[in-house]
């Protein structure tokens, strides 16, 4: 009884404490603007199925997709055990689906001891990759400090996981008198051969508890880590953008300012002498709801910063930093609008709060404008992330900023700028834009 | 060789409008080398007895540099002068030998209330040799010489066009060799987002020259490309590795119009 008094008051206190987190993080989420979702939802489903489920993009790179995916099927079939725990937890039980299931119950178990066994044969290599092989893109200079902690930290978490489900399952089958014969733990209970039964049934109880103990602090722990992919990367599939790669959002306030100087138009309707709104984005507030989003989604493993042209030939600019710097000052945000602070609202004699905030930041104190400046749009980030993050769209948006705001950027476009407008040609020209027509006619 | 290379306007006199309209670009309207790829076009077009025309001077620039440069004044200003015209001339079908304005053309003007279909140069190539209409000469100037294929960007990874200039090719029978990166993995020529109008920024190393070696690596001895700014990354990046004299690029259709039957 007193067990399940403690299991129930921490379990509780666990899952509440990660909901606050998880609550702040949608709070995050929704101080970007609002972005219509549109199009064909069998379509979204299919790719939340292929790309999420199925990871589908993870396999383009073999090494990596087998041996996450060895840790991705023991995460989602543990989570049966994860039941069967809560379940014991909660109402004093022992194995409660064992006499439902029988042998069924046995081959289920046995199915996850020989996943888990994969899954720390997989964390053991990450480990390895990172810190033995030290595989470039977990080394860039964004991953320094805590990313790289981050990283490090999740795996020995998973190795605790492990460590406590065959403890757990070994003890207990030596305590039955190697009843149940699970698969990797019938060769494990041996070593427990000549412990007091007491000393087994605490051990199991460690084991039990352990495991718990473990995911609980997991769950805590993903708010604040990349981990948080293993939730986010079903949303972010699904909320994906299905409009063509090659289109760049429409912007109606300009089109429709250009309409009506044109004359093709009706004027605005304002007369038109306001001052101009800001333009394309200069920080999270500007950016879209989905851009966010994408952000917490990272899981920081740089598929999209190994293939930039631009970082692979030694520009500052790197994909996965950008969508990180978007998160960080997410968060940040989400941070001094908790503490309540005064010395962060815009108009101090109100309450904090999104639509009161100026902190003197923005993106741009993240992203140097040397960045945005160096990405050729070829959508090769875009292609490659496994989980659907657009990191091309957010330097689009930052790029709208400097030019039609700021009115910077490198001056090097100022010409082009110049003979298109002027001339309609991306070069100032003094021949006909025809002129090899008319020669070639002769 | 004289070509008729009709206009719009000129057929718009005649009361008539053509199958489909050329739409040029500013490179291929302007850039020397270019120009080439453009009258090669122009050449296949006539030679097979398409019914086309150019807008000539009343074509402007699709907006594409300037958008992505982050100008959506600039952008607009063009993107609605051109469907204006095109709209005028109720075009319904459009053929570029530019990956930058066919994107442009394709996904970009519709959200404008410009609604043509739009095809690449060499989509309506791969169409032309699979509906026969052009034939190539057997054991050309190609057969058995290595050829390797730059996937541009926003023909191949944007628009998903990778097998239809890879077919037209394999009619050149020659050996077409991939390299390294191709296909969704193709690396950037390093010119788009209006890189083409700017200086790198600080790096190690300029784009074009990465991509140049990959090509080179292939041992090809031409380069294939389908866009005028890859052309003229991927002849600068061989040039600087000193190999312009071993290793030529070529647009498709200058490629097609050297072997096909006249």
């Amino acid at each position: 009884m007193i067990g399940q008094i403690a299991f129930f008051i921490v379990a509780g206190l666990a899952v509440g404490a990660a909901g606050r987190q998880f609550l702040r993080i949608r709070r995050n989420i929704n101080l970007g603007q609002d972005e219509p979702i549109t199009g064909d939802t069998s379509q979204r489903w299919r790719n939340v199925l292929l790309v999420a489920f199925g990871q589908q993009k993870m396999f383009k790179r073999w090494i990596p997709a087998v041996l996450h995916f060895f840790i991705y099927a023991a995460f989602l079939l543990t989570q049966v055990e994860l039941v069967e725990i809560f379940i014991d937890g909660l109402l004093g039980y022992h194995r409660f689906f064992l006499p439902f299931l029988g042998g069924f119950y046995t081959f289920l178990i046995s199915f996850i001891e020989v996943l888990s066994v994969l899954a720390l044969i997989a964390t053991i290599a990450f480990l390895a990759r990172r810190n033995v092989l030290r595989i470039p893109r977990f080394h860039k200079p964004e991953m320094k400090g805590w990313p790289f902690q981050d990283a490090n930290w999740i795996l020995v978490l998973e190795i605790f996981l492990i460590f406590f489900i065959f403890l757990m399952n070994s003890t207990d089958m030596a305590a039955h008198d190697n009843a149940y014969g699970f698969a990797i733990s019938q060769f494990l209970s041996p070593l427990w051969a000549g412990t007091a039964p007491e000393t087994l049934h605490f051990l199991e109880r460690v084991g039990w508890w352990g495991h718990i103990m473990v995911v609980f602090a997991f769950l805590n722990y993903l708010p604040y880590s990349k981990h948080l992919h293993i939730i986010f990367a079903f949303p972010n599939t699904y909320f994906a953008k299905l409009t063509p790669r090659g289109e760049m959002e429409n912007m109606p306030a300009i089109m429709n300012e250009v309409k009506s100087m044109m004359g093709l138009g009706e004027a605005p309707a304002d007369g038109g002498d306001d001052e101009l709104p800001d333009f394309g984005a200069n920080d999270v507030f500007s950016l879209s709801w989905k851009n966010l989003l994408d952000a917490y989604s990272c899981t920081e493993c740089g598929r999209c910063t190994a293939v930039c042209p631009a970082n692979l030939t030694g520009k500052k600019l790197s994909p996965r930093k950008i969508v990180m710097d978007i998160r960080d000052r997410a968060t940040e945000i989400g941070s001094k609008l908790d503490s309540g602070d005064p010395q962060w609202a815009k108009d101090a004699s109100q309450p904090l709060s999104a639509t009161n905030f100026d902190d003197g930041k923005s993106l741009f104190d993240y992203v140097a404008a040397e960045e945005l400046h160096a990405c050729t749009t070829c959508n090769a980030c875009v292609e490659a992330c496994p989980v659907l993050i657009n990191p091309l769209d957010p330097i689009l948006k930052m790029r709208r900023y400097e030019i039609l705001t700021l009115s910077q950027g490198p001056s090097d476009w100022l010409p082009m700028f110049n003979s298109i407008e002027n001339g309609g040609a991306a070069w100032a020209m003094s021949t006909d834009r025809d002129q090899w027509a008319q020669e070639a006619r002769q | 060789m004289t070509l008729r290379i009709p206009t719009m306007a000129d057929l718009a006199a005649e009361g008539r409008e053509p199958e489909i309209l050329f739409w040029v670009g500013c490179a291929g309207s302007f850039d020397a080398r270019a120009q080439k790829v453009t009258l090669a076009f122009c050449q296949i077009l006539e030679a097979v007895g398409i019914d086309y025309a150019i807008l000539g001077n009343e074509e402007q620039c699709t907006g594409d540099p300037a958008r992505r440069a982050g100008n959506e004044f600039i952008f607009q200003m063009m993107a609605l002068q051109n469907i204006e015209v095109l709209n005028g001339y109720q075009v319904k079908k459009v053929v570029t030998a530019c990956p930058h304005c066919f994107n442009t053309l394709k996904n970009e003007y519709p959200a404008l209330g410009g609604h043509y279909e739009v095809i690449h140069h060499t989509q309506l190539l791969q169409e032309l040799i699979t509906a026969g209409r052009i034939k190539m000469t057997g054991g050309g100037s190609f057969k058995g010489k290595r050829i390797t294929y730059h996937d541009s960007c926003y023909l191949g990874r944007i628009n998903g066009v990778y097998e239809a200039p890879r077919e037209v090719l394999e009619t050149l029978d020659a050996d077409l060799v991939e390299m390294k990166r191709c296909r969704t993995n193709g690396l950037c020529c390093g010119a788009g987002g209006a890189q083409m109008w700017k200086e790198d920024e600080p790096g190690e190393k300029r784009i074009n020259l990465e991509r140049a070696e990959e090509a080179l690596d292939t041992g090809a001895a031409v380069v294939a490309v389908n866009c005028p700014f890859c052309l003229t990354m991927m002849q600068d990046g061989i040039k600087a590795k000193d190999k312009q004299d071993d290793v030529m690029v070529y647009d498709l259709a200058e490629l097609i119009i050297q072997q096909m039957q006249p």
